[in-house]
């Protein structure tokens, strides 16, 4: 067992689990926020991602304790139902998610490649979602969903 | 995106209610819930496509740390366990009836595929379950393992009563007249097609959380389910013996389910079972390599293809013999998808006077097979239109002319084709057009050759493609073997202060009924749509209904709906009359105001619920109090969406890897209630038909390991895979339900693979290529330009 010791969404927690625990199950196990999603046991669907220090990782594929330390961002951590973050907000208008099991994750890919480019093109934003798998939208109201969210993020 | 035109009402493209909790990660899907003092279920699956199993021994794992209990086969069988039914069986063309092995939830003595469950571990936590299964000990005697779905019928036999490992054989249609037609045709087309297996994958795996309580005797089953009342059906009373009173199953949010979680399987029984024996809530989730080993795949069937022509290029005859992979059992509706739900579909949108088909459905040491998006449906339409292609190759013609010419004209309809079906309405011309519009194909060889400019191939390709969504009658399908009715049910309960709640039996896992349906509720009822709320997914909570699959939520399930409103209406109506003073027959209901001919007395709806449930001015000598109604909709036949598809791709001979470029599709679904969802659909469906067509393939080598059991392995699309869909629609209203709607869910998954695969083949067919076969790989497709180009420089 070893304890961890990190912010989760602008809170400082700490748990003693075992070291083998990933940083997905830390969150959605031990601190119980079930939004950051798992799809697959192989770092390919994306629908776990979180930031950490800003950056868009894969929480299935990371140790609970590597993340000692840093600042973990949830999708609950970016906007709440009163009021969405525009990334949320753009899927919401555009029809980006049906079963929303992908969404999570998606939002937070989006609004990381935002963050680095904030005028994607369509092609940036099909290539810089390669990392997510959705199964239900066909990608097309995602494209337009990050499209819309850009330019609300940069208004 | 299109625009509606009332506000929130039918045709609005109203944004969803139910999005706020998905995007903020407020959703509750199964795995994200847990109870106090909950057990961990890991099960240990066979590793073996086909073994004996000469011993199990769990002692050492029994000690380890954590672990409560462990049961295999033997348990089961001792507390006389059943096992999943098959909802649906069907005679075969000997008049003997399907044959149906046992299919134990922990394998009894022999396992049939890798994946079978064999031992279920229980621990205090996941890791703990895990850790132990190291320590079981499995002794198998191997046995021959059936893999190739051709010679199935001459290998090893899995199953004491499936002789010669068909499970079914199955015929429909006029044998002598389809033989008649070939044997008179000015050409016969052939064509041998092969549909790929798939493995569905939702994005959220399987997972269910079982538990008991012992003072009222009850259990809960959370579970990733398309249809919670038939899971509670199933396993209450054909595998458990639990009276269903006693029975709650609860399909929370789920994360798609594209057929895979329509199902009964093994995990979710077992959890329900274990609770009582161990009195602890049990829980499970599937890893994604459990759900690519046991989750039912879709599709595997080879088929050989005849068509006649006459001499005016018509067609006059279609016979087709298909063998149809069903796997090592038969899950639930594994029987009806490649009979019922395909062979009734060979006439496409097509008059073809003649049509006989044969489907014989095999066992093998795979995966059980069952319905995938668009069910029967997919492989009915991806042979015929394949094959439209090659006939129109065949004698000359353009493939839309040569589509147009058969179809059955707009004028013909009711249509009876000789395939048990009858058309109520359509008009397959419209949409044939407004998609070569929408993808200017008159300007296609200008495209052609602006591409071969850049040393690439270019290629279009069309599909038009019919479906029968909502299947019924339920007397109907029941003479054709169904074992479970086929209506759907709403209650809608309006409360005192005239807010709405429906209960509906239908299950919504990404389709959006929380939105649509109160669309339809706040438009009959002149409310908002904030004052609807839809309740769907709890056995406790709704009233038997059979779920969502088939596209038939919105054309039986929103049907049913509508009716209960109506009923609502006609009892709010006497209220009002009593209340206003005046005759039933005066009182005029619109805009959601109750009022009285000729005068200026006016009622709301709240003003009618309220007298409803404070009765104290009320005719109670006509009406009990209250404002709920319940509706059971059985539909008088099914509902037939259909519409034309259109892809155009680029190859690059270097590669071999195709690109999509563009893709058009116009689709008649009769009236739309929310066109953004159903946009949403279209785009879902054509993406997995692109997966079918171009990425995905489930391969098993001849022992019968499933090789591509992972993301990394079994490719599905991705963002970049894809381009942006042109969407549109014609409209022929259904003629059977009241809202005119047909159903959206499947056609895009029905009608792309064939439109991609004849735009790959067309590409090639300047240099000599006339075949491809799903998925069109990189490699298959290098390779097929470079034998074609050898070829030719041959020559
Ligand atoms: S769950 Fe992390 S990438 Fe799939
Ligand atoms: S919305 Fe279902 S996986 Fe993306």
């Amino acid at each position: 067992m070893t304890k961890v010791n990190i912010t989760l969404n602008g809170k400082a927690v700490s748990a003693d689990v075992p070291d083998n625990t990933l940083l997905v199950s830390f969150i959605r196990d031990t601190m119980a926020l079930t939004g950051t999603h798992v799809g697959c046991d192989t770092s390919q669907c994306g629908a776990c991602i979180v930031h950490l220090d800003g950056e868009s990782v894969k929480s299935c594929t990371m140790l609970a304790v590597s993340a000692e330390g840093a600042e973990v961002t949830t999708i609950e951590g970016i906007g709440s139902a009163e009021s969405l973050h525009p990334m949320q907000q753009a899927f919401h208008e555009n029809h980006g998610l049906q079963c929303g099991y992908c969404t999570p994750g998606m939002v937070m890919s989006a609004i990381e490649l935002v963050g680095k480019n904030p005028n994607p093109s369509d092609k940036d934003i099909r290539e810089g979602l390669e990392g997510n798998i959705c199964r239900c939208t066909g990608y097309h109201n995602i494209v337009k969903s990050v499209q819309a969210g850009a330019q609300m993020m940069g208004d | 995106m299109p625009e509606g035109t009332t506000k929130d009402g039918i045709g609005a493209a109203l944004r969803r209610k139910e999005d706020k909790k998905f995007l903020t990660g407020s959703g509750r899907y199964t795995a994200d819930i847990s109870r106090p003092g909950q057990l961990h279920v890991h099960f240990i699956r066979s590793d073996h496509a086909h073994a004996k199993i000469t011993s199990i021994k769990t002692d050492a794992a029994a000690k380890a740390d954590g672990v409560v209990a462990i049961y295999t086969g033997e348990d089961v069988a001792a507390d006389g366990i059943g096992g999943p039914i098959c909802g649906w069986v069907v005679t075969n063309r000997d008049g003997s009836p399907t044959n149906e092995p046992p299919h134990p939830i922990l394998a009894n003595g022999k396992v049939n595929y890798v994946g079978d469950h064999v031992v279920a571990v229980i621990a205090e936590s996941l890791q703990q379950a895990r850790d132990a299964a190291e320590l079981v000990d499995i002794s198998y005697e191997v046995l021959a393992p059936v893999v190739d779905l051709a010679s199935a019928a001459a290998s090893m036999q899995i199953h004491e009563n499936v002789p010669n490992n068909m499970y079914f054989d199955f015929e429909l249609g006029d044998e002598a007249a389809a033989e008649a037609a070939l044997a008179d045709a000015a050409t016969v087309v052939e064509l041998d097609v092969r549909n790929n297996r798939l493995v569905p994958n939702a994005l959220e795996p399987r997972a269910a959380l079982a538990e008991y309580d012992p003072v009222d005797e009850s259990y809960t089953l959370f579970t990733t389910s398309q249809n919670p009342h038939l899971t509670r059906l199933v396993i209450g009373a054909f595998m458990l013996s639990i009276p269903e009173s006693k029975l709650r199953v609860v399909a929370p949010d789920v994360g798609g389910g594209f057929g895979s979680k329509i199902y009964v399987y093994p995990e979710e029984a077992v959890c329900t079972w274990v609770s009582k024996k161990l009195q602890r809530p049990i829980k499970w989730t599937a890893d994604r390599s459990e759900s690519f080993l046991a989750d039912a795949h879709g599709r595997d069937h080879i088929n050989k293809v005849r068509m006649a022509l006459d001499a005016n290029n018509r067609i006059t005859g279609l016979r087709v013999d298909t063998l149809a992979n069903i796997g090592s059992y038969l899950s639930a509706f594994s029987v009806v998808t490649p009979t019922i739900l395909h062979a009734p579909l060979l006439s496409g949108c097509y008059e073809i006077p003649a049509i006989y088909t044969n489907v014989r459905g095999m066992a093998t040491t795979t995966a059980p097979v069952d319905a995938y998006r668009g069910a029967g449906r997919p492989e009915a339409t991806y042979l015929l239109e394949r094959v439209m292609d090659v006939a129109a190759r065949q004698v000359g013609m353009d493939p839309a002319e040569f589509r147009r010419m058969n179809f059955i004209p707009k004028d013909a309809f009711p249509y009876q084709t000789p395939v048990a079906l009858q058309y109520d309405i359509g008009d397959y011309e419209a949409p044939l057009d407004k998609a070569l519009d929408m993808i200017d194909y008159k300007g296609f060889e200008a495209r052609r050759a602006e591409a071969a400019s850049r040393g690439k191939y270019r290629g279009i390709g069309l599909s038009s493609y019919i479906e029968a969504c909502g299947i019924a009658p339920s007397a109907v399908a029941g003479a054709l073997g169904a074992r479970v009715g086929l209506y759907e049910s709403a209650t809608v309960r309006v409360d005192p202060t005239g807010t709405v709640n429906v209960m509906t039996g239908t299950h919504s896992h990404g389709q959006g009924h929380d939105t649509t349906f109160a669309q339809i509720v706040a438009d009959k009822l002149g409310i908002g749509v904030e004052q609807v709320e839809i309740i769907h997914g709890d056995s406790d909570k709704t009233p038997f209904g059979m779920g969502s699959y088939g596209s038939r939520s919105l054309a039986v399930g929103g049907s049913a709906i509508a009716k209960a409103v109506d009923k609502v209406i006609d009892k709010a109506k006497i209220i009002a009359a009593h209340l206003m003073e005046a005759a039933d027959s005066d009182v005029v209901f619109a805009d959601g105001k109750f009022t009285v001919a000729g005068t200026d007395k006016e009622k709301v709806l709240s003003d009618i619920s309220l007298a409803a449930y404070v009765p104290h001015n009320y005719p109670h000598d006509r009406l009990e109090p209250g404002l709920e109604e319940t509706a059971f909709y059985d539909p008088l036949n099914f509902t037939y969406p259909s519409g034309t598809h259109i892809a155009e791709v680029e190859i690059d001979p270097a590669t071999g890897v195709v690109q999509l470029v563009d893709w058009a599709c116009c689709d008649d679904f009769g009236n739309l209630i929310n066109p953004m969802i159903v946009e949403g659909q279209v785009h879902g469906g054509i993406a997995q038909g692109v997966g079918q067509a171009l990425l995905e393939n489930a391969a098993y080598d001849e022992t019968g390991q499933l090789i591509t059991a992972s993301y990394m392995d079994y490719c599905m699309p991705r963002a970049d895979d894809l381009p942006d869909f042109k969407v549109d629609y014609t409209v022929t209203a259904c003629t059977h339900n009241d809202l005119g709607v047909k159903g959206c869910g499947e056609a895009g998954a029905i009608a792309s693979p064939p439109a991609l695969i004849n735009a790959v083949i067309n590409a090639l067919t300047p240099i000599g290529v006339t075949d491809m076969s799903m998925p069109a790989s990189p490699e298959k497709v290098w390779r097929a330009i470079n034998d074609a180009t050898q070829a030719q420089a041959a020559e």
